[in-house]
């Protein structure tokens, strides 16, 4: 491993603290599963290593006055996994909780850091997508609020500035009748990662759409959601001929590209393969909902 | 670079330890501490052989800066079980599990953290449960067995310790 010096602040203000003075040089790590293989193989060399994974308040994930969801930057995709809220919720979030890495890996890797990472694949990142969720920012400046629909710029690329820090994910509530699948395809069952992801997210009246979203992993440099596919749905009865055709519509939404993972028409036909799959078991999640919020 | 003072407790003994600041748990475990039942495999949290329990929860220490366990409690596979064999590793002896063994320490680490969670876990349960584990002679059937065995031979609810 390259050398680096390690902060061990004692409080957010503090961590900012730093991340202003060694603006540039600094890196945040909170799990350390992403980071520290990039650390051990010199693709990262930063000079000052800044360790989150000690603040308490960052490692909740937290029931907002039935406002939805917060979840704290250093929240361990284990605790997404295990959380009984989160898994009565917001399945698809618990779902995607569940397939990162071996549960060794899941009990270090944080929900930050599949963000900050900006993996394409990021398995958690679908359903928050989905589900709306934005990224509540803090730098010298105070905080700012941004969609993740705007918070990946490209491969390992996000808006985060050298001294800002990522604090936490604000999750809305999914509102009545709604409901929520996340899958992915990966040749081996554990311990791989995504050759394409998709996360439907669902509301129903009446057996009509009220509000669709659906978010693609694996198929572009950053994820992606598909905003034709969901304006397809919304306002429609929803059948399986319509999800169908939603399903091919999604396929627009992904510029993927062929590696040693799957060929760019495999990953087409993945989309909507998982797309048809997402939604519908989505729909029956929705269907059975009886939320109160 | 200067050294930090790493405090925390190890297999049950509170533990003061000069580290690097960027040296990995794995690392302080085996170098500083002399506990060489951990091993690393692979060293990007792939394998599972440097399982070892952090407050209670399995995790791969070869993905954890040393530092990163500050103030918590960490088991290696030397403090499973205090004197005589853990159920598990007894289990593992009778049915003759290990061949080459480099594995055996990680997969008991996860196996004893899967029967904390859940004492009667079905062979599903028990293949995800040690599903971030690799064993390259490939021995993973005589595992689930054993596993299998010595879930059943332990009280239902009980400690494994």
């Amino acid at each position: 491993m390259r050398r680096f010096e390690l902060a061990l602040p004692r409080s957010i203000d503090d961590c900012l603290k730093i991340l202003t003075e060694r603006a540039g040089e600094a890196k945040v790590v909170a799990g350390g599963t992403d980071l520290l293989p990039q650390l051990k193989n010199g693709l990262l060399t930063p000079r000052c290593v800044v360790d989150i994974s000690g603040l308490a308040e960052l490692r909740t994930v937290q029931r907002a006055d039935g406002q939805g969801l917060r979840i704290g930057a250093a929240a361990t995709a284990r605790t997404i996994e295990l959380d009984p809220h989160v898994r009565s919720k917001y399945p698809a979030l618990a779902e995607s909780g569940a397939l990162v890495g071996s549960v060794q890996v899941r009990n270090l890797a944080t929900v930050g850091g599949n963000l900050c990472n900006a993996a394409p694949s990021a398995d958690m990142v679908p359903p928050l997508l989905a589900l709306d969720a934005e990224a509540i920012i803090l730098g010298p400046k105070g905080q700012r609020r941004v969609p993740l629909t705007s918070f990946f710029l490209g491969v390992r690329q996000t808006v985060l500035a050298a001294d800002e820090m990522l604090l936490e994910v604000a999750v809305p509530a999914p509102g009545p009748r709604s409901g929520g699948h996340y899958l992915r395809h990966t040749p081996r069952r554990e311990l791989d990662i995504a050759v394409v992801g998709v996360a439907s997210q669902i509301s129903v009246n009446d057996g009509v759409c009220a509000k669709a979203r659906i978010a693609l992993a694996s198929v572009a440099p950053t994820p992606v959601r598909a905003l034709a596919a969901e304006h397809a749905l919304v306002g429609q009865p929803v059948t399986a001929a319509l999800i169908e055709r939603v399903a091919e519509v999604a396929v627009e939404a992904a510029r993927p590209i062929s590696d040693q993972r799957g060929s760019a028409e495999f990953r087409r036909h993945l989309v909507r393969v998982l797309t048809r799959r997402t939604l519908t078991t989505a729909l029956e999640r929705a269907r059975a909902d009886r939320r109160e919020d | 670079m200067a050294k930090q003072i790493l405090r925390c407790a190890v297999n049950d003994e509170a533990v003061e330890v000069l580290v690097q600041p960027y040296a990995t748990l794995l690392d302080a475990l085996r170098e500083d501490l002399g506990l060489t039942g951990p091993k690393e495999g692979c060293g990007t949290g792939d394998c599972g052989a440097c399982t070892v329990h952090l407050d209670d929860q399995p995790v791969a220490s070869c993905l954890m800066l040393a530092m990163q366990a500050r103030d918590r409690a960490v088991r290696t596979i030397e403090g499973l079980s205090k004197g005589a064999l853990h159920p598990l590793q007894e289990a593992f002896v009778r049915h003759g599990v290990p061949q080459c063994g480099f594995c055996i320490p990680g997969v008991l680490m996860a196996a004893a953290a899967l029967l904390n969670e859940k004492p009667r876990p079905s062979e599903e349960e028990i293949r995800y449960g040690i599903a971030g584990n690799l064993c390259r002679c490939t021995g993973y059937t005589k595992m689930v067995t054993a596993i299998t065995e010595a879930a059943a031979s332990m009280p239902q609810g009980a400690s494994s310790r």
